[in-house]
């Protein structure tokens, strides 16, 4: 549709990307009636252009159905888009045959939200992590023990630990597991999908940390999923905010806080709950928070934050705003901030 | 604020222990909390840490056995709830309201939203008498005060149809229909979005100031209790180890472990992630001897093997460490 300004600066990044994504759309069918026909689509992801380059930690905030752990699934493979390209290291993920593929996914691992329901019960620690490594064909029994040792101090877990249930571990120890088995393949790129809301404030700390010193040591580049910006402020290089399966601003993390354009992120950002007086100060003027995030099946026309958004205009009810570059690699999609072009 | 008069809702060293194979679990130990007409007072800790058993003990939900409360008393309007049978019991709780964790979770999912918030009313004291009709616009009436669009059409839809802020804003109505005193929120917007969270925290805010209400805020979320709350308690490894207004509290936080916790949320200046508390809450069978943050805390003296008392460090402010005074709480025995 509406998506085309944004293709064209595509090309001359292609190369040194680790990942992009070129108009990628998700559409889960909704069945109903006698037939089980399909009557409409879940659009998941409607349509989301985002590049990440080698080292970056790129967070993606949005609130809960804005459909940002549905792209972060389809990065991992474990959705195929419905329509886009999605490249890793210029490779199309959605044509690649079975062999590659799994030498890619090697490459691409995940951290999931919850470590209390991610990893299994009746397995210990050691089977758990182990199974990436055999799936991936990767060294004898002696060696993968080996292998194992290092994970757990990579994690800084003690080794004993191997042979424990996850029921006999913390929140956060449990989650430093599910952190080793993302890393037992020695991926290079990691999708963390909201690794840190499930643990308490003191834990979160200790397990960001973590994320944060592996990335520099092993020279990895993260998709960061959350919807807790204050976190973002502290690790992401860019930050992208997506709303309804749509990207609706995205910049450096330091342009971001500092110059926020959307009305979405306003909203989003004078809402965080802060902690000191000087955060205070940071928060852009307070922005009453109104109405819920719509439906994905029935798309409101036009712009589709337009229902809650205190400066709605006449053109955001019928023309969607495409995400247009206003400043040093600051994209927005809002007609605030196109207007003079259309 | 005015400390003489007598407090509406009052804790007074209450324990609660559990009886489980292994031993006897101290999760609550002598918890005192006090909650003054028309005042916010938030309960602040982290997983495991006492919150959620003051609150099930508050409102006679603790399942004894295994739980057991050996000591203490729970006070509305100066009545110890504990020792209340009967009638008498049942009117005091329903002065208390609880607002639910996981909105999701807490409403029936077979039954209509009218239904359950008609059932509200109707066995509350303020529904006596009320015909049907009567008990419907009131059901109308209260969904209106919360805020939810369309009530009159919301009364017949069941809770998969509405969103998680419209769960959590009919279970506020159900809170408010039965004209409590007192209110306790039970980590109201954990499983909310920051926007809805926001609405939610100023409905409820809103709700509390009209009708003069008083409420007990209990959460992890030290920003939320930064916003919403008046005054403070911090809870650590089920004591209270420190209590402040909230802005005291956030200015200068004296215990150890309340400093900790402010230091460890991700700021938005971006001056990158605290350390965190380094090692873990202590098991509960398993508790370190005297003062039970100490194996974590960085201030850790000799001293620190004996248990610390709340002392007062100013107009309503007590802290428990021995960094802020030298009184060594004996243990019990006399109070039994």
């Amino acid at each position: 549709m509406l998506r085309v300004s944004c293709m064209d600066r595509k090309s001359g990044r292609k190369e040194a990307n680790m990942l992009d994504l070129a108009d990628v759309k998700k559409y889960f069918p909704v069945r109903g009636g006698p037939l089980r026909r399909k009557i409409a689509d879940v659009k998941a992801i409607d349509g989301v252009t985002l590049h990440v380059a080698q080292k970056e930690i790129v967070g993606l905030v949005g609130e809960s159905g804005s459909g940002k752990s549905t792209l972060g699934y389809t990065v991992m493979g474990i959705h195929k888009p419905t329509s886009g390209e999605l490249l890793f290291r210029g490779q199309d993920l959605t044509k690649m045959r079975s062999a590659n593929a799994r030498a890619v996914s090697k490459q691409i691992q995940i951290v999931f939200q919850d470590p209390g329901s991610s990893l299994n019960p009746k397995r210990t620690i050691k089977q758990t992590l182990e199974l990436p490594l055999k799936v991936h064909g990767l060294g004898n029994r002696r060696e993968r023990l080996s292998r194992l040792r290092e994970l757990m101090r990579t994690v800084e877990l003690p080794e004993p630990y191997l042979y424990r249930s996850p029921s006999a571990l913390s929140g956060g120890q449990r989650q430093r597991i599910a952190v080793a088995r993302a890393l037992a393949s020695e991926p290079e790129f990691l999708v963390l999908d909201e690794p840190t809301s499930a643990l308490d404030v003191s834990v979160q700390a200790k397990v960001t940390r973590l994320l944060m010193a592996l990335s520099r040591e092993l020279d990895l580049t993260y998709l960061f999923i959350t919807h807790d910006l204050s976190l973002m402020r502290n690790v992401a290089s860019k930050v992208a905010i997506m709303y309804l399966g749509r990207l609706c601003e995205m910049a450096s993390a330091s342009e971001f806080f500092a110059q926020p354009l959307h009305p979405y992120t306003k909203m989003l950002l004078s809402s965080i709950p802060v902690v000191s007086d000087e955060e205070e100060r940071l928060k852009p003027p307070r922005v009453v928070s109104e109405g819920e995030i719509p439906s994905p099946v029935n798309r409101p026309t036009g712009c589709s934050f337009r229902s809650r958004c205190r400066e709605a205009m006449k053109i955001c009810e019928t023309i969607d705003p495409p995400l247009v570059e206003v400043g040093d690699g600051h994209e927005v999609a809002c007609h605030l901030y196109t207007q003079s072009d259309s | 604020m005015m400390r003489n008069e007598q407090a509406l809702f009052d804790i007074n060293n209450l324990e609660v222990s559990f009886r489980v194979f292994r031993g006897t679990l101290p999760v609550l130990d002598r918890a005192n909390i006090s909650v003054f007409q028309g005042e916010k007072v938030g309960l602040v800790g982290e997983t495991g840490c006492g919150k959620s058993i003051t609150m099930k003990a508050t409102i006679g939900i603790l399942p004894m056995p295994p739980a057991e409360i050996p000591h203490g008393e729970i006070r509305l309007h100066g009545k110890d709830i504990l020792s209340l049978r009967g009638e008498q019991l049942r009117n005091a709780r329903g002065q208390i309201s609880l607002i639910p964790q996981d909105p999701g979770a807490s409403l029936n999912p077979v039954f209509k939203i009218g239904t359950q918030i008609i059932d509200a009313i109707r066995y509350s004291s303020s529904g006596k008498g009320l015909n049907k009709r009567q008990m419907r616009s009131r059901a109308i009436e209260i969904l209106k005060e919360v805020g939810l669009p369309d009530p009159e059409r919301n009364l017949s839809c069941y809770p998969i149809q509405l969103s998680g802020g419209m769960k959590q804003r009919v279970l506020i109505a159900m809170a408010l229909v039965t004209d409590p005193v007192l209110l306790i929120a039970d980590e109201p917007t954990t499983a909310l979005d920051v926007t809805i969270e926001d609405q939610i925290l100023s409905l409820m805010r809103d709700a509390v100031d009209r009708r003069n209400l008083s409420i007990l805020i209990i959460t992890h979320n030290l920003g939320l209790v930064r916003e919403f709350t008046d005054r403070l308690y911090i809870m650590y490894a089920g004591q209270v180890v420190e209590e402040a207004s909230t802005k005291e509290l956030f200015r200068n936080p004296l215990h150890p472990y309340s400093h900790g916790l402010i230091d460890s949320v991700p700021k938005l200046t971006g001056e990158g992630i605290a350390e965190g508390i380094p090692g873990m809450v202590p098991d509960y069978l398993d508790l370190p001897p005297g003062c039970r943050f100490a194996p974590r805390c960085a201030h850790a003296m000799e001293i620190c093997s004996n248990t610390p008392m709340m002392s007062q460090q100013g107009e309503g402010r007590r802290v428990a460490c021995f960094l802020h005074g030298q009184e060594i709480r004996e243990e019990r025995g006399q109070h039994a």
